[in-house]
């Protein structure tokens, strides 16, 4: 593949909802194996970026192009958006991540045995198939629907804030598992704590009403003063942040 | 017992016991998916729109069927479309066409000249006067929705749970909604029949939430619900006719109770276990 070539490229897009724009000229391009952190305040408009690249939400103006064809897009939604009392078992729920965009009706009767199990294995949820996911912690839930983001292989995958509920450990393993699915595919990670994830990133985006991006993950409180970028870069210690630089 | 055996001899009586076989298998599907999405409150307006059908039906002088059915269909389609675009107060919407539904009913009815339809059987039910032809169209109706929860098992329940996610996977997620926007219309108002207007979220609620005791899985909820349903529903039509007291109100009695005596059972065993 022509690494050359991005993988999804959103060009000039203003987009928002029943009129009112919350993204005005918005460019970012996505090559493989792109690592992009993607910050900013609450209401800034990181979830709408990430369901404009998803097709969810059509731009007013704009447009999202996929220059090397179609791509296989894997979605981690922010988890208060999940209906938890809903009566679905894990494993149905990863396997919901299966069929493809090309031909849904394949994935009507696909056999997919032993394919929740493995994923559920490889996130330290061995066992847990048939529970309910009413019945999981919060940070097991998340595990489930990163499960689901990539049970599938797609060659891009947006993860908003994975990190909420998951508690110091997992979010350690859910780093080094991000760094090796970075090996094969893109990843757009949507997180308020940029101390924590600046370290695994390769660049960052800050997205408040645009997006400025910044081809390196070191920020300073300068960079993010011009960006307009209003993010604490105050973490909470232990984990590395090497790449922050704390002005007074 | 032998009292029992001459019931069942009744064509009437036969028809009541199909009709609620039927129902009860509908019934267990739809809510279902009902309960699952947390839309009985929509199922409740669909439910008291297709009155204005009715009384609209009587008025033109045809099958009041015809017109709860075209009514039911409009207002499911119309609540999943303003859902859809999320710009009105979805409730809101459905308590009007809810209210706006049985107003024109009853404007209907009260216009009607001469001879004023029993109000009693849509709004109360009236299983025992169920004829060949409704069995047809239950028996039609419970087919193609058996066949849609089979082939499109999966699709439903993805979409039911998380719309947006579905929609990034490609499935055609207004296309499932407004399929199952559809058959909600139809097995309420064919539901209408046994159990009447004011009854009938009772057999697309109860069964279920007797089901939701024993597990969290879609399909064996399905299949729960159909077993309670079933079993509550011919208890019902027994007591009523023994008692003789109305079939729809006997069925609720029943299946609540039987709701709660799963529940102090399950309370019981668990406080016996630990
Ligand atoms: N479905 C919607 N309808 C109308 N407005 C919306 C909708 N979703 C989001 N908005 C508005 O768009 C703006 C951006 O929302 P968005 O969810 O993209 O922010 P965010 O950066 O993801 O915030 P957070 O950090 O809280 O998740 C907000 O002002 C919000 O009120
Ligand atoms: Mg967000």
């Amino acid at each position: 593949m022509d690494s050359k070539q991005p993988l999804a490229s959103i060009k000039n897009v203003s987009v928002g909802y029943g009129g009112t724009p919350v993204l005005t000229d918005v460019n970012l391009d996505i090559y493989p194996l792109d690592f992009i952190g993607v910050i900013g305040p609450n209401g800034g408009g990181k979830t709408t970026l990430s369901k404009v690249l998803l097709g969810i939400l059509k731009p007013y103006r704009g447009r999202v192009l996929f220059p090397s064809g179609r791509i296989n897009i894997g979605y981690l939604p922010q988890i208060s958006r999940i209906d938890r009392s809903f009566p679905i078992t894990v494993k149905e729920v990863i396997l919901s991540g299966v069929s493809s965009r090309r031909n849904w009706w394949k994935s009507l009767f696909t056999k997919t045995e032993g394919i929740a199990e493995k994923l559920l294995d490889e996130l330290g949820l061995e066992g847990y198939e048939d529970r309910a996911i009413g019945q999981l912690s919060g940070g097991q839930l998340q595990r489930v629907l990163l499960a689901r983001a990539i049970v599938n292989n797609p060659q891009l995958l947006i993860l908003d804030e994975p990190n909420t509920f998951v508690d110091r450990n997992f979010e350690a393993e859910l780093y080094k598992i991000l760094e090796r699915l970075n090996k094969r595919m893109s990843i757009v990670l949507i997180s308020h704590d940029i101390g924590t994830i600046s370290s695994i990133v390769k660049t960052i985006a800050c997205v408040n009403g645009t997006l400025h991006y910044h081809p390196s993950n070191e920020l300073t409180e300068e960079v993010l003063h011009i960006y307009n970028c209003p993010i604490d870069l105050i973490t909470h210690g232990e984990l590395p942040h090497r790449v922050l630089k704390q002005h007074s | 017992m032998e009292n029992l055996l001459e019931l069942f001899a009744h064509r009437f009586f036969q028809n009541a016991v199909w009709t609620i076989l039927l129902t009860s298998l509908l019934s267990a599907m739809i809510g279902t998916y009902i309960v699952s999405r947390k839309i009985v409150f929509i199922s409740g307006g669909i439910t008291h729109a297709s009155f204005g059908g009715i009384g609209l039906a009587y008025f033109l002088g045809i099958n009041p069927f015809l017109g709860a059915v075209v009514f039911a269909i409009t207002t499911a389609l119309g609540i999943e479309w303003i859902s859809s675009k999320g710009k009105i107060r979805e409730d809101s919407a459905i308590a009007i066409l809810w209210s706006l539904g049985m107003a024109l009913g009853i404007i209907f009815v009260f216009l009607t000249p001469g001879y004023t339809p029993n109000l009693m059987s849509f709004l109360f039910g009236s299983i025992l006067s169920v004829d060949r032809f409704d069995l047809w169209i239950l028996i039609a109706v419970v087919l193609l929705t058996a066949l849609l929860f089979i082939l499109l098992y999966r699709p439903i329940v993805y979409t039911a749970f998380d719309p947006e996610f579905s929609k990034t996977r490609g499935l055609p997620v207004s296309l499932i909604r407004n399929i199952m926007a559809i058959l909600m219309a139809l097995a309420i108002v064919l539901s209408i029949r046994v159990m009447g207007i004011i009854l009938v979220l009772s057999l697309f609620t109860i069964p279920q939430n007797t089901a939701l005791l024993f597990t969290n899985d879609f399909k064996r909820i399905v299949a729960g619900s159909i077993l309670w349903s079933i079993t509550g529903s011919l208890t019902g039509l027994l007591v009523a006719y023994f008692l003789n007291i109305p079939g729809g109100a006997a069925i609720i009695f029943v299946l609540t109770i039987q709701f709660f005596l799963v529940k102090v059972f399950l309370l019981l065993r668990s406080s016996k276990n630990r």
